[in-house]
């Protein structure tokens, strides 16, 4: 106890590290849901990584997360494409949430070339995103479109099955869509922070 | 003017080796009658094995046992030399044929291609690429450049002044003169061009008649030079035939890029592009397979051309085996270089969206890439279009619209619905035969989708679903 050190001074040169969580950054790809943003840990999507969406059944609500996304997206003039899509996209529907359909390609392709096609375009590096629904998509398949992400920097949705969530998956962000009470959204995993433990609410509505 | 030449002293040699892979087997080309096969070109190996030009087809398989063959043809060396041609019209509008020659205008051509030294460098690289031994001279006249090419590679005379030093010391034998001239004035002891050009004109009139004297005057540029210029020709037609039989696909590469190359070179010196050439695979016996390559806009990027041609071709199943391949491109539309943003923010090894399209046009098929409009009709089934060229609609306010449509309606099974909103009466189409009467329906399925149902008129509970609000 020889000499009395001010703590303000302490802290001001950063000799004392402050056991508070660094501020939430503000992400480059807000997924247009404010409060699925606060809880993601990069304040929106993942830059140039993959993101894993599962869902109990087809029609759920997959394309209310990310049509904001696809309405910035195009309406900044960049491409997005969708790779062999279960339905056929409805353009009057897509359109009222603000997309413009003039910078979407539908690519049809079937199984096999599925994976090729949505790896060529995340490749490219001309799309600002990319979604494909692979079926049987092993483990590699989904590192490649990672890797492939990460090249081209775009952002890459996979839509699969729930089933899929107990196995490993080497996606930046994973989240799992449930539709009991009520649309919802549990961050099954991401990168670069813990895991929400509530699932964020989505306001979604049909209309 | 200032002309450059382009010499090519073994162009149907290397018209026939460049459509092969390189080896260091010998090859020769021969010509004449069955009874006296002589040979007309042999490459460098069998050279060194001691055959040459001339020689007596028996001869030469006296010296060295093993060796192809190949028949001279003349109407291919002449296909070789106006392929150049095209491809000298890229760098000048006036481009004439000399016998085994190209010679072309380049004074306006050097403020765009720099100075002679790079410009010079810039001919001999895409000789190089294209496969084609060269001699290159410049002179103030396009047949005092014709001359001094055969004498010296790479000569480059700017002034008349240089252009009189230059020929003075030329022997008479190599200054290409009318014919006789050449032969008779050295038994006179006249043995180079400078004594010629000295000598008074009208006793040279008197002895060998005006072609001479015209023919000194177009080399020295003291008269004019009538020639007719070179005109590309309006389609691309390029077909390669090899001796043996091909049977798979992978090999039908090499001969691909040299044909889509050649078609890029054309291309450039038109500055136009190809939207859709036709690939005709000849076969001995059956038809040939043609494989149609179109593109979403007009390109003349050889890679680009490669890249789609090769994806059309490794779908291909091959009746039988190739023995010729044959491009064909009739309509060449105007090549317009696509825009690029100077403050662009993709990577910089990023692949252009247009040419990302035409890759997976190339693998997955014609119709694989589509972009979705809104038409004005109201019927969910043709209420969007893959069409390009429709009529946008005025925004109009409807009720909602689901996300996913069902390419056919099918019949909804489960626990009966809630009903969140309807109905809404679609009844239209009576036009076009297309008549239907629905009541639209958004319902919530026990699983929590939101879905878009209709059901006759009146007769709610008998689903059909159409679309998801996904």
């Amino acid at each position: 106890m020889g000499n009395v050190v001010a703590l303000a001074s302490m802290l001001e040169g950063r000799q004392v590290w402050r056991g508070r969580a660094a501020p939430a950054p503000s992400g480059n790809q807000p997924t247009g849901w404010p409060v699925l943003d606060a809880a993601l840990p990069s304040g929106g999507w993942p830059e140039a990584s993959l993101t894993e969406i599962l869902l109990p059944a087809d029609g759920v609500g997959e394309l209310q997360l990310l049509l904001p996304t696809l309405a910035r997206c195009t309406r900044a003039g960049r491409a997005v494409v969708v790779v062999a899509p279960p339905y056929m996209p409805y353009a009057p529907g897509w359109e009222a949430r603000g997309v413009v359909m003039s910078h979407v390609d539908i690519v049809s392709a079937d199984p096999r070339d599925a994976l090729w096609a949505a790896e060529q375009c995340l490749r490219s590096g001309s799309c600002a995103a990319v979604l494909a629904w692979p079926a049987q998509a092993d483990d590699r398949a989904l590192r490649r479109l990672q890797v492939a992400a990460d090249t081209g920097k775009a952002l890459a949705f996979v839509f699969r099955d729930r089933r899929h969530a107990a196995h490993a998956s080497p996606a930046a962000l994973r989240l799992e869509l449930e539709t009991q009470p009520s649309l919802q959204v549990r961050v099954r995993k991401c990168r670069g922070g813990n895991a929400p433990s509530r699932p964020v609410p989505l306001s979604a509505s049909w209309s | 003017m200032l002309w450059a030449c382009v010499l090519l002293p073994h162009l149907a040699l290397d018209g026939v080796l460049r459509r092969r892979p390189s080896t260091d087997a010998p090859l020769v080309l021969v010509s004449g009658s069955a009874q006296a096969r002589t040979l007309f070109a042999v490459n460098t190996p069998a050279r060194a094995a001691g055959l040459y030009r001339g020689q007596r087809l028996t001869a030469a398989q006296a010296l060295l046992s093993q060796f192809e063959a190949v028949e001279y043809d003349p109407a291919a060396t002449e296909h070789w030399h106006r392929l150049l041609a095209a491809w000298a019209y890229r760098y000048s509008s006036d481009v004439v044929l000399f016998p085994h020659a190209i010679v072309l205008e380049v004074s306006k051509s050097l403020g765009l291609f720099g100075p002679w030294p790079r410009f010079e460098s810039q001919l001999r690289e895409d000789l190089t690429a294209l496969g084609f031994r060269h001699r290159i001279a410049l002179a103030p006249g396009a047949q005092a450049a014709y001359v001094l090419a055969g004498i010296h590679d790479g000569l480059a005379v700017m002034t008349p002044d240089a252009l009189q030093r230059a020929l003075a010391p030329i022997a008479l034998r190599y200054a290409r003169l009318p014919d006789g001239a050449g032969t008779s004035l050295p038994a006179m002891g006249i043995r180079t061009l400078g004594q010629l050009l000295r000598l008074p004109r009208d006793g040279l009139q008197r002895r060998f008649g005006a072609p001479l004297l015209v023919y000194l005057d177009r080399l020295t540029g003291a008269g004019p030079e009538l020639m007719e210029a070179y005109r590309p020709p309006d389609t691309f037609d390029l077909r390669m035939e090899w001796t043996h039989e091909i049977e798979h696909v992978e090999a039908l590469m090499f001969p691909l890029r040299r044909l889509i190359g050649d078609l890029a070179t054309y291309l450039a010196g038109r500055d136009g592009g190809v939207q859709r050439f036709v690939l005709e695979l000849e076969h001995r016996s059956t038809a040939p397979t043609r494989v149609v390559v179109g593109l979403l806009a007009a390109e003349r990027e050889a890679a680009l051309l490669f890249e789609c041609a090769r994806g059309r071709l490794e779908r291909q199943q091959l009746p039988q085996p190739v023995v010729a391949m044959r491009l064909l491109a009739r309509e060449l539309p105007p090549f317009v270089p696509a825009g690029r943003d100077l403050f662009d923010t993709r990577p910089t090894n990023a692949m252009p969206l247009d040419q990302l399209r035409e890759r997976l046009r190339a693998r997955l098929g014609e119709q694989s890439i589509h972009r979705l409009r809104s038409t004005i009709d109201p019927r969910p089934e043709y209420a969007q279009t893959t069409a390009d060229n429709t009529r946008l609609p005025e925004v109009t306010e409807t009720l909602p619209r689901p996300t996913w449509l069902l390419d056919r309606p099918i019949p909804l099974h489960g626990p009966s619905p809630i009903i969140l909103a309807g109905p809404e009466r679609l009844e239209t189409g009576w036009w076009d035969g297309g008549d239907l009467r629905r009541d639209y329906y958004v319902v919530r399925t026990s699983q929590g989708q939101c879905a878009w149902v209709f059901c006759a008129p009146g007769e709610p509970g008998r689903w059909m679903l159409h679309g998801w609000f996904a």
